[in-house]
């Protein structure tokens, strides 16, 4: 394995070595009640500040000193762009938190070197893109991501050659091990100075002394044992990439890349016996910036023109267009789930296609209009009306639930209100059906009414106690059927448990 | 080529032929009450039909209408059970009128689990949805419920949805409520209102009831003669998936389904006699 820590986006701005640079640029934040410099430019390093000076100081040794707040919400903001970026690399990047706070990057570039042409080209080529934009960066690749860490911060740049760990760190002072500081200053204390002097002695008494974890540490440092990165996005099951030499920017150009894509993933699915259920399209602009878009589907897909399609509706679909800026130069497609697929049983009815024509229309709907748009109903077994059917996304919904239709259907309307709306009603006392009722600002007569049906809250669900509800079902004179309620019992009133009772419009009949 | 889809073409085309020729195939449905009958109104499959609600208020009872002539025109045969409606809704319909209900829709006569619901933002959407899924085969029928008359439904677009529904066979219902007479290209227009239901036991509601005017009958290639148009009062029996005539005078009698709550229970709204009531808010 090899790891390379990328030390950057330190501080809002660009680091840059222009000559014309008006001034020494710091970053100040408030760290007791003292103005204290967070992060500096080279120009201000040159000049002799250091991280951690108070302002007055700093101010003192460079009198035209240009000063801004630090921003660590920006900063870190900032690095996930650039993490997001170093994605065309390798999949697994990882922010490098130190001290809790992100301030570099880990790339594991196991088995992607030789795409780039070697580690050494790699390294140089993702320093110049970075550099392309404006980043100065710190680059190592070693075999361990704890001795590519020290390295970089350290200082040092270039490649370790495998096996070559132990001597590239040997001389960096103990606290580049990432351990606390009481080990570091009891380390200094013993007059173990650098990684070399730990390395030299025997482990058992330093654990005795220190604990586990400066051994762990000291061995992934010199690179004797691995550790593996926790990367930021999940990975994908399997991807498929172009690289632009030229980067492409017209709609038509990403859907025809699309495409080609879509049936790269088609193979590598075959070989596995599977369809996948998710996939997500990454776009690299030239400039850095990464636009992700994501489809889910019905059942599990490989078929390369239907995914094809599902992209040209999911990239006609969308409310900001991609902007391509100056271009993409690299688009990815990535399956994150997939699921068995097996070849199905061509049956002579033709009913399979069928199937596979509505579950191919649920898919486009909903890819165009959002899953939460095209649903399905699930049933529960409850008697309560607001939650005796509830609507699904469709393509959640592999098997269909079998339906939980009782002999008899009870009345009960065709939509309801949700939350139910409020009525002013005339009923006799105490449980008599409305007689007349108000509905936004229309009287209704009623002609004929059933009732009560009285249902009382799931208590088990609600621990405040919600009151009980008497169902009527009404039609009135011009022949509109209401499903109307009473909230309430006269009795509890009258015995002074509850306010008096109000009446609510809950659904409408055909 | 793929043989399952040129074996599912075959299907469709021999589908096709066969329904000329093969009595079974039925390629219209009627209403199943008397009246229309004898009126002669029969509706085609695989068309395109257009229900009105008289006033915004009549669209509960037009939205009932749409869906039980779909149940008619989904029982077909036995080896299209099971089919899905797809039910394209407009967000504004669910504002005005609440969402959809499972046990409601069981209480018509609709399995809530063969319903695919689309929502769809505004009138053009609906249409997109509409005219992507009237070309799916697989569909029972398809239910197209737009808010008002957008200017996007329009003759083009109507004649588009019923040519595709000849193509795929997809019997589609537009519902919607009439706002001007507008141009469109549908096999038959209904305009529905509710009618007064014949009362159950203790003078409870009835089944769903409606009156249906036909304003528009194109008839159809050897079957249907356009109809003159017509009048009726209709109610809907979910459970033998029929419409019935429903003559307000007689008070046909009805069976009382086992599940309805007692009404021996409520004390009876007596005339003539003092009533305590009551106004709350």
């Amino acid at each position: 394995m090899s790891a390379e820590g990328v030390r950057g986006g330190e501080g809002s701005g660009p680091q840059t070595d222009d000559p014309f640079a008006p001034a020494p640029l710091v970053f100040v934040e408030k760290v007791q009640n003292a103005l204290r410099l967070a992060a500096l430019d080279r120009a201000a390093r040159r000049a002799g500040l250091v991280p951690g000076l108070t302002l007055a100081d700093a101010r003192a040794r460079v009198p035209g000193l240009a000063v801004l707040d630090h921003d660590p919400a920006a900063d870190a903001a900032f690095l996930e762009e650039v993490a997001d970026d170093c994605d065309r690399w390798t999949p697994l990047v990882a922010l490098d938190t130190p001290e809790g706070v992100p301030d570099g990057l880990v790339l594991d570039i196991t088995g992607c070197a030789h795409l780039f042409g070697g580690e050494v080209v790699l390294r140089a080529r993702l320093l110049s893109h970075l550099q392309r934009h404006g980043l100065g960066a710190l680059a190592v690749i070693a075999g361990t991501p704890d001795a590519a860490r020290a390295l970089a911060r350290s200082g040092k740049g270039g490649v370790v050659l495998p096996g070559g760990e132990a001597q590239a760190v040997a001389g960096l002072p103990v606290a580049r091990l990432g351990v606390s500081t009481e080990i570091v200053t009891g380390l200094s204390r013993a007059g173990l100075k650098t990684i070399g002097d730990l390395a030299a002695r025997p482990g058992t008494p330093l654990a005795a002394r220190f604990g586990r974890e400066l051994l762990t540490r000291l061995a992934r440092t010199l690179g004797r044992e691995d550790v593996r990165l926790v990367p930021r996005r999940p990975l994908p099951e399997c991807i498929a990439e172009r690289r632009f030499a030229e980067p492409i920017a017209r709609t038509a150009d990403i859907e025809a890349t699309l495409a080609l894509l879509v049936d790269d993933l088609a193979l590598m699915l075959e070989a596995r016996g599977e369809g996948g259920r998710a996939f997500e399209a990454c776009f690299f602009r030239t400039d850095g910036a990464v636009r992700r878009l994501k489809i889910e589907t019905a059942r599990p897909l490989r078929d390369g023109v239907a995914l094809a399609r599902l992209w040209h509706e999911r990239i006609e679909a969308l409310a900001d267009p991609l902007d391509p800026g100056f271009g993409f130069d690299l688009v990815r497609l990535g399956v994150m789930r997939a699921e068995k697929l097996t070849p199905a049983q061509v049956s002579l009815d033709g009913r399979a296609v069928e199937e596979e024509e509505v579950a191919a229309l649920i898919d486009r709907l909903a890819v165009r209009l959002g899953r939460e748009r095209v649903l399905r109903f699930l049933q529960r077994d409850t008697h309560d009306p607001d939650r005796a059917s509830a609507l699904v996304p469709a393509d959640g919904v592999s098997t269909l639930s079998p339906a939980l239709t009782p002999p008899e259907v009870p009345a009960r309307p065709l939509t309801l209100f949700d939350p139910p709306q409020p009525v002013e009603a005339l009923a006799e006392v105490p449980d008599g059906p409305p007689l007349r009722f108000r509905w936004r600002r229309v009287v209704h007569e009623v002609a004929r009414a059933e009732g009560p049906e009285r249902l009382a809250p799931e208590w088990w669900r609600q621990p405040e106690a919600a009151p009980t509800r008497d169902y009527y079902r009404v039609e009135n004179r011009e022949g509109r059927r209401f499903w109307l309620f009473r909230a309430g019992l006269y009795e509890r009133e009258a015995q002074g448990e509850a306010g008096p009772p109000r009446w609510f419009l809950h659904g409408l009949f055909p | 080529m793929d043989p399952i889809r040129d074996v599912a073409a075959l299907r469709q085309m021999l589908a096709g032929l066969e329904a000329e020729r093969l009595p079974g195939v039925e390629q219209f449905f009627s209403l199943g009450a008397a009246g229309p009958e004898a009126g002669g109104v029969r509706l085609a499959r695989g068309a395109l039909h257009e229900v009105q609600a008289a006033s915004s208020a009549d669209m509960p009872a037009a939205t009932g209408f749409a869906l039980a002539l779909a149940l008619r025109a989904m029982r077909r045969a036995v080896a299209e059970e099971g089919r899905p409606l797809l039910w394209v809704r407009q967000d504004m319909a669910e504002a005005e009128f609440g969402r959809l209900d499972g046990p409601g829709l069981s209480a018509l006569g609709l399995d809530p689990a063969r319903l695919i619901l689309v929502r769809a933002r505004d009138g053009e959407e609906v249409l997109r949805a509409a005219g992507d899924a009237v070309r799916c085969a697989g569909l029972g029928a398809l239910l197209i419920e737009i808010w008002g008359t957008p200017k996007v439904l329009d003759l083009t677009a109507t004649r588009r949805l019923a040519l595709r529904a000849t193509s795929s066979g997809v019997t589609s219902f537009l519902l919607h409520r009439a706002a001007q007479p507008a141009a469109t290209a549908v096999a038959t227009r209904w305009r529905v209102m509710p009618a007064a239901s014949a009362p159950l036991e203790g003078d409870a509601p009835g089944a769903p009831s409606f009156h249906a005017t036909l304003l528009r009958h194109r008839g159809g290639e050897g079957g249907a003669r356009p109809v003159e148009g017509g009048d009726w009062t209709l109610e809907w029996d979910h459970e033998a998936f029929t419409f019935r005539d429903l003559d307000p005078l007689s008070r046909t009698v009805v069976s009382v389904p086992a599940g309805r709550p007692d009404r021996a229970a409520a004390p009876e709204a007596r005339r003539g006699e003092n009533l305590a009531l009551r106004r709350v808010g």
